[in-house]
C-alpha cells in the first residue's frame, strides 16, 4: 500500500484516499462507480477498462454489480457509490442478498449529502442507518467504516472474496476536483467487455 | 392450496410460454430478471427449474435494466419479465441501456388492455407502448398464441444483434382476462 489514507477537517476519511486504497493493486477487480462524485473518484484512482464510471442510472449501481458478479463469478466486483445513489435503490440490497454473490462488494461513500447537486442533506445526515438496512436485507457482512485501519481491513476482505460485503464509509464532505472519465458510454461498456473477454467480446 | 387468482394467467393448454422458454435457451440467455406477473408464471417456473439460468427476483422492475447491463458487461445475455405496470417503473433507467448500447429485451404481459377489471391497471396499460417508444425502445406486439414465438424471437434478436432495449407486449387476449361477470 502506497496511499496514505487521510482525514479532512471534520476528522472523517478523505474519499479519494479511500477509493485509491481499495483500487490499488486490484488484481483484475472490476469497479462500478455510482454517478457523480464516486465516478470521478474511481477515475482519479486511475482510469482503466476495469472501471465503469456511471453518468446516470441513479439507484441501480448495486444491481449492476450483481449482474456483473453473477456473469463473472471468478472476478471480484466492487460497486463504489454515494449515499444518495444507494438510498434511491436501497431495495436492491435485498435483491443482492438473496443472490448471495461471493465476489460482490458494495461500498457507499457516505458524505451525508447529495454532493453533485449542491450539497443538499440526505437521509443519512438524519440518522438513517444504511448498515442496518443492509443487514436487515440479509447481507450479513455489513459494516460501518470510519478509520484508515477499517479501510485496510475492508480492502483485505473484498480481495478475499467472502462477499457479499456492504460497507458504509463515513467520508469528509469536502468536494474534490473533477476528474472526468470518458462520457461515451458505449465505449465504457465495450472496453470493460474487452478487458474481460478479449476481442471476442465484440463478436458475441 | 392456492385460491383462484384475481390476475389472469394463460390456460394450462397454452404452450406459448414453453415456446418462449425454448427461445431463451436457443439464445443462451443466462440471467432472467423479473417481477412476477400471473401471465408469466409458467415461464418463470420453467426458468427456475433450469440450472443454467440465474433467475433474479427484483424488488422493482427498474433493477432489471441495471441487472441486464451488468450481465452484458460480464458477457451474459439476459431477459427481463414484467407486467405492463412495471414499464412505468423502468422509464428513466432505459437510458442506461440506450447510452451504453446494452441488449435489453423485455417481455411484458399486458394489463389494462382487453377486458381489464382493475381500474389501476388501465392508465399504465394504455400508455405502455407509448412510454417504451418515447424512450427509444423497439416494441412488437403479439395478441394471438401463434404469433408469440415469432414476435418474441424478433425482440430477442433485435436486442442482442443491434444493442438496444426492445420489448414484446403480450396482449391480454392471450391471457384470458377475468371479468367476474362484468
Ligand atoms: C433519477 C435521478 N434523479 C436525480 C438525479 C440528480 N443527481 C445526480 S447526482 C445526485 C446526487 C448523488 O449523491 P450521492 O450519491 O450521495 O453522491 P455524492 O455526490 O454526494 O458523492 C443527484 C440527486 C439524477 N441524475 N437522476
Ligand atoms: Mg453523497
Amino acid at each position: 500500500m502506497t496511499v496514505q489514507i487521510g482525514v479532512g477537517e471534520t476528522g472523517k476519511l478523505m474519499r479519494r484516499d479511500v477509493v485509491q486504497a481499495l483500487l490499488e493493486n486490484r488484481d483484475g477487480m472490476l469497479a462500478i462507480g455510482g454517478l457523480g462524485a464516486p465516478a470521478w473518484d474511481i477515475t482519479a484512482a486511475g482510469d482503466s477498462p476495469l472501471n465503469l464510471p456511471l453518468w446516470g442510472g441513479m439507484g441501480a449501481a448495486a444491481v449492476m454489480g450483481l449482474g456483473l458478479a453473477l456473469a463473472q463469478p471468478e472476478r471480484k466486483v466492487v460497486v463504489i457509490t454515494g449515499d444518495g445513489e444507494m438510498l434511491m435503490g436501497v431495495g436492491s440490497l435485498a435483491t443482492v442478498a438473496v443472490q448471495r454473490p461471493r465476489n460482490l462488494s458494495i461500498v457507499v461513500l457516505d458524505n451525508e449529502h447529495y454532493g453533485e447537486t449542491g450539497m443538499q442533506e440526505t437521509h443519512t445526515k438524519h440518522g438513517v442507518d444504511l448498515v442496518m438496512m443492509a443487514k436487515g436485507a440479509g447481507i450479513a457482512d455489513s459494516r460501518l467504516v470510519r478509520t484508515a485501519a477499517e479501510v485496510l481491513q475492508l480492502r483485505a476482505d473484498i480481495h478475499a472474496g467472502n462477499g457479499p460485503i456492504f460497507a458504509q464509509v463515513k467520508i469528509d464532505e469536502t468536494s474534490q476536483p473533477l476528474v472526468l472519465p470518458p462520457r461515451e458510454a458505449s465505449i465504457l461498456q465495450a472496453r470493460m467487455r474487452e478487458a474481460i473477454m478479449g476481442p471476442q467480446a465484440h463478436l458475441q | 392450496m392456492q385460491r383462484e387468482q384475481l390476475e389472469s394467467a394463460p390456460s394450462a393448454a397454452a404452450d406459448w410460454p414453453d415456446q418462449i422458454y425454448d427461445l431463451l435457451k436457443q439464445h443462451n440467455v443466462r440471467q432472467v430478471g423479473l417481477v412476477p406477473d400471473a401471465g408469466h408464471s409458467r415461464l418463470i417456473k420453467r426458468c427456475l427449474a433450469d440450472n443454467d439460468m440465474k433467475v433474479v427476483s427484483l424488488t422493482t422492475e427498474e433493477e432489471g435494466v441495471g441487472l441486464a447491463f451488468g450481465a452484458w458487461l460480464g458477457g451474459e445475455k439476459s431477459v427481463l419479465l414484467m407486467q405492463s405496470s412495471g414499464v412505468g417503473n423502468i422509464i428513466n433507467m432505459l437510458s442506461v441501456a440506450i447510452a451504453h448500447r446494452t441488449p435489453c429485451p423485455i417481455l411484458v404481459t399486458m394489463r389494462g388492455d382487453f377486458g381489464e377489471f382493475n381500474p389501476f391497471q388501465v392508465p399504465m396499460g394504455n400508455a405502455t407502448q407509448a412510454c417504451l417508444e418515447a424512450m427509444g425502445t423497439l416494441v412488437k406486439r403479439a395478441d394471438k398464441p401463434e404469433d408469440v414465438a415469432e414476435t418474441v424471437n424478433a425482440t430477442l434478436r433485435l436486442a442482442y444483434n443491434t444493442y438496444r432495449p426492445t420489448a414484446t407486449l403480450l396482449g391480454q387476449r392471450l391471457l384470458g382476462a377475468k371479468t367476474f361477470g362484468r
